[in-house]
């Protein structure tokens, strides 16, 4: 049983299995992620990256092994304390997940509401997130009438509005133009310089070359298995895990 | 909780046509139990009154001293669920029954002798007009030695009893089924609302919603059906009664008692249940969602 944290490690997996059925989505994965780092997981469709998202907020459990996020061990965690682990995070879907029938302010203010903070509070915040984005002239608009780019902005902001630790961004550029993707990236650095821990699945080489001066770690995903960590700086390999 | 309401009422707006759905079936639900409740109130009043007419009549055995008179009304007011008695001597009897039977008067004035006895009228306690406890009273009465003969009407009002005990019966049964059906419809609609935005709510838990924030504004939303499927249930009723009263010539009067719309107490529950169902059909659908 893993209980011991690494210090500046605020995610752990050991030994980590996922199947769903006879298919095996994740094979014996064992990573370590520190404070403020700033890492993809990279490889093609199919590879296991969304899975490996999926199991550190609990959006699917882990068949074999164990997932430490900032010292909670997964496995133990009560159902009731879910949502408050998914506060630590700040989520970027790839279809964005935004609620079509509410307004971009209401879909932002969203995580705040959960978080019981006070109206003024959230008016405030909700305002100066969607300006760091550029969508405030947007703030009533319904997610169905932006376009790709915008969308993602909107949930982009909807991730970092409850300044989370972590923020887990799933193919955050995979529908967007070069412009809009860049702009996505733009975002997800600035946050990361402020202190958050960020991880991005991808399966893009461009995106990965984009954050080269920031030295970030690449941990190559094939088949459910980790083959291989390089850096983003090199573009090729620097050690194996 | 502000945000909770202003959640809900959104909602509500949001999803008119199914909210629109629930309130109505509520409030036919509670039309029909409500006019049975109706119906149910008057037969109460009409049976209540029936009630009040029901006199214990205890007659004399011949040759009653005026002096024990007195004596024995003592005794029979004494006895436990007799309101009062009154002393009807044979001559005031014979009064009556001249005064009743008018044109036959004749026919009495004839009599060489008073048959009638002395007698004593008694009326019982409200809590004491139960066939049982009018039987053991009328039996008690009739074992003083001055009386010769108890009359009650025991008969009809056996029956009287039997049928009442029967139409409460019935009542229950019907409140409920209609209960149950309402409950099991409310869900029903509640789940389509929930599964219409079983998104939204698979998007709250992701941002770290607890299931009260995803649960409260439904169950505020219930409470708002129930209450406006109660109150247009209820006006629905109110018109038809009103409509009934006023424009179909029937004698809904029976010759003692009027027919009155539900008392307010009543209005309150019905409003109260209809909420409660609101709130139950709701708890049973997001216990069975939010698995």
């Amino acid at each position: 049983m893993i209980e011991n944290q690494n210090k500046s490690s605020i995610i752990r997996m050991f030994h980590v299995h996922k199947d769903y059925g006879a298919k095996k989505a994740l094979i014996d994965i064992t990573l370590d992620i520190s404070k403020n780092e700033f890492i993809f997981i990279r490889g093609p469709s199919g590879a296991g990256k969304t899975t490996l998202l999926k199991l550190l907020y609990l959006g699917e459990t882990v068949s074999k092994g164990q997932v430490l996020i900032d010292g909670i061990n997964l496995s133990r965690i009560p159902r009731k304390r879910i949502p408050f682990l998914r506060r630590k995070y700040g989520i970027i879907f790839q279809d964005y997940k935004l609620i079509a029938t509410k307004t971009v302010f209401d879909n932002v203010a969203l995580v705040l509401e959960a978080m019981g903070k006070k109206r003024r509070f959230i008016e405030k915040k909700v305002r100066s997130v969607l300006r760091t984005v550029g969508m405030e002239e947007r703030l009533h608009s319904l997610p169905p009438i932006l376009s790709g780019g915008e969308q993602q902005r909107i949930a982009v902001a909807r991730a970092i509005v409850g300044d989370p630790k972590i923020i887990l961004a799933d193919e955050p550029t995979g529908n967007l133009d070069e412009d809009s993707a860049d702009i996505i990236l733009d975002l997800l650095k600035r946050f990361h310089t402020r202190g958050a821990t960020v991880v991005i699945a991808t399966h893009d080489k461009e995106l990965i070359r984009k954050t080269s001066k920031t030295g970030g770690r690449v941990v190559h995903l094939k088949e459910g298995c980790l083959q291989k960590t390089t850096t983003s700086e090199s573009g090729s390999d620097d050690s194996l895990l | 909780m502000i945000l909770y309401y202003k959640r809900a009422i959104q909602d509500i707006l949001d999803n008119r046509f199914l909210n629109a759905v629930t309130i109505i079936t509520i409030a036919i639900s509670i039309l029909i139990v409500s006019a049975f409740a109706l119906f149910f109130v008057n037969v109460n009043d009409i049976m209540g009154y029936w009630k009040k007419g029901i006199r214990i009549m205890a007659y004399l055995k011949p040759g009653i001293p005026e002096e024990k008179i007195s004596d024995i009304k003592e005794k029979i007011q004494s006895m436990n669920g007799v309101q009062d008695a009154g002393f009807i001597s044979k001559d005031e009897a014979l009064m009556r029954l001249k005064k009743q039977m008018k044109r036959q008067s004749s026919l009495i004035e004839d009599l060489k002798e008073n048959p009638l006895p002395d007698a004593f009228e008694i009326r019982t306690t409200t809590s004491s007009q139960i066939k049982d406890i009018i039987e053991r009273l009328a039996t008690r009465i009739e074992s003083l030695p001055q009386i010769d003969e108890v009359e009650y009407g025991q008969r009809w009002l056996g029956r009287f009893t039997n049928i009442f005990n029967l139409l409460k019966l019935t009542g229950y049964a019907m409140g409920g089924l209609f209960f149950m059906a309402v409950v099991f419809i409310v869900s029903n609609t509640i789940r389509l609302a929930l599964y219409s935005r079983r998104e939204e709510v698979a998007i709250m838990r992701l941002v770290g919603a607890t299931d009260r924030f995803i649960k409260a504004p439904f169950y505020i939303e219930g409470l708002i059906q129930g209450a406006l499927g109660g109150i247009i249930g209820l006006l629905a009723l109110f018109v038809t009664f009103m409509f009934i009263s006023y424009n179909v010539e029937l004698d809904l009067s029976f010759g003692f008692s009027t027919i009155r719309f539900l008392p307010p107490r009543v209005f309150c529950g019905i409003i109260l249940c209809s909420m409660f169902v609101g709130w139950l059909g709701c708890y049973l659908s997001l216990k069975q969602f939010l698995k």
